[in-house]
């Protein structure tokens, strides 16, 4: 396993953590989008280049932008502070 | 040596524009952008106020602990379960990956004949150069026909959750774009010279699968997130002249079927040890290895209209 290899592996928990730990939506979201790169990019390093296609057309791109439009859909992209999110979350 | 120009001459330039630009002084896509006003999201204080308040009376009268005795050693008991039931499965997922066999012997699963055959009597066998699209459209391709299927299936499920009549199709389009300009100049831009781009690329992928990494699905998708961005930018009139929900029936009922008729003819063949009349080809050539190339773009086919359709669903609940 090369240092690059170590790099990815360590991007990718931080991306896992902090999609959960993060309070807005979207950030989550783009958070997950940047777990999908990654991962393709491990899939290479891994000699996978199919899934590394597949990872990068799917879950960066069509899992992202279905997410965005069910939550424009609901309401929750908003660019308002978490504070005020939480109260329409609330309602 | 530099020759002023007068203010007439000027004005014509390029840089007068740019640095007109630059401070502000106007705006070129002012009167060209279709823009409705944005308003601020107003939550509806009363409906919310009374909702909460029916929300907790429910919650008190169902959760009413206090005077249910029997509730109240329930609830207890379902958190100490529950506890007590994760502990139970992590011991449990544990001790399984114990019994594995240790990495590098000989026992080991990835050390068995199949991986050995795909490996080895691969390319003669199924007559791709790559080897993993032998193996999930020549050796397994019935669990890649049940994976369209199931795409298939999911489009339909989402069809029933979120079709909307004539009417509510309208007014859901009105209010999908309340909150963005309708003719966004620079994505029409950007769209132009993208998508072909991009939609050649899944074209590529897909017609490449036998030869080289990528195949149906991973094609499929990619031309599936062309059409997307062509939806985003020039909108679903534009779309609806070659995509509607007619062409995505046909076109899964089609390639659906037609992969179903090749395979089941390959597995007949192969099964009663009868001759197949598919040439094989020489690996290598775009025309080779069998059916692949063909399953392939049938799948290719059923993944980009799927993704299409989910996301025309979820915008407007329909195409």
């Amino acid at each position: 396993m090369t240092a690059f290899q170590i790099i990815l592996m360590g991007l990718l928990i931080i991306c896992a953590v902090s999609v959960s730990f993060s309070k807005n939506l979207l950030n989550s979201i783009l958070i997950y989008m940047s777990f999908s790169l990654v991962m393709s990019m491990l899939w290479i390093c891994l000699e996978s280049p199919d899934l590394a296609i597949t990872e990068a057309a799917v879950g960066a791109g069509i899992t992202s932008v279905l997410f965005f439009v069910t939550l424009k859909k609901i309401h929750a992209i908003d660019a308002s502070e978490p504070e005020k999110e939480e109260e329409k979350e609330n309602e | 040596m530099s020759r002023k120009k007068t203010a007439e001459e000027y004005q014509k330039t390029f840089a007068f524009r740019f640095f007109r630009w630059l401070s502000g002084e106007k705006d070129p896509y002012i009167g060209k952008v279709e823009m409705q006003p944005q308003k601020e999201y107003q939550p509806d204080q009363e409906a919310a106020l009374r909702h909460e308040k029916e929300h907790d009376a429910i919650m008190d009268k169902v959760y009413d602990t206090e005077h249910n005795k029997w509730l109240y050693r329930f609830h207890r008991l379902y958190q100490a379960t529950s506890i007590l039931f994760c502990l139970f499965l992590i011991a449990l997922l544990l001790v399984t990956i114990s019994y594995l066999p240790p990495n590098g012997t000989v026992t080991r699963p990835v050390n068995n004949e199949v991986a050995e055959r795909y490996i080895e009597k691969g390319l003669e066998e199924t007559g791709a150069v790559n080897i993993v699209a032998g193996m999930i459209l020549d050796y397994r391709a019935f669990d890649t026909l049940g994976e369209s299927h199931v795409l298939f299936v999911a489009t339909i499920t989402v069809l029933i959750l979120l079709r909307l009549n004539k009417t509510e199709k309208d007014e859901a389009e009105v209010s999908d774009r309340r909150f963005e300009p309708k003719n966004d100049a620079i994505l029409q831009l950007v769209a132009t010279f993208l998508v072909p781009v991009i939609i050649i690329f899944g074209i590529y992928i897909i017609l490449n699968g036998h030869l080289g990494p990528g195949g149906g699905f991973s094609g499929g998708a990619v031309i599936g997130a062309g059409l997307v961005l062509y939806l985003n930018a020039f909108g679903f009139k534009k779309t609806e002249r070659f995509f509607t929900e007619k062409t995505y029936k046909w076109v899964c009922f089609f390639s659906l079927s037609f992969y179903c008729l090749a395979k089941s003819y390959s597995f007949y063949t192969g099964a009663n040890k009868l001759h197949s009349v598919i040439p094989k080809g020489t690996p290598g050539a775009i025309l080779s290895s069998g059916l692949i190339l063909p399953l392939n773009i049938a799948v290719g086919l059923v993944v980009a209209c799927t993704i299409y359709a989910f996301y025309a669903m979820f915008r407007k609940g329909g195409f």
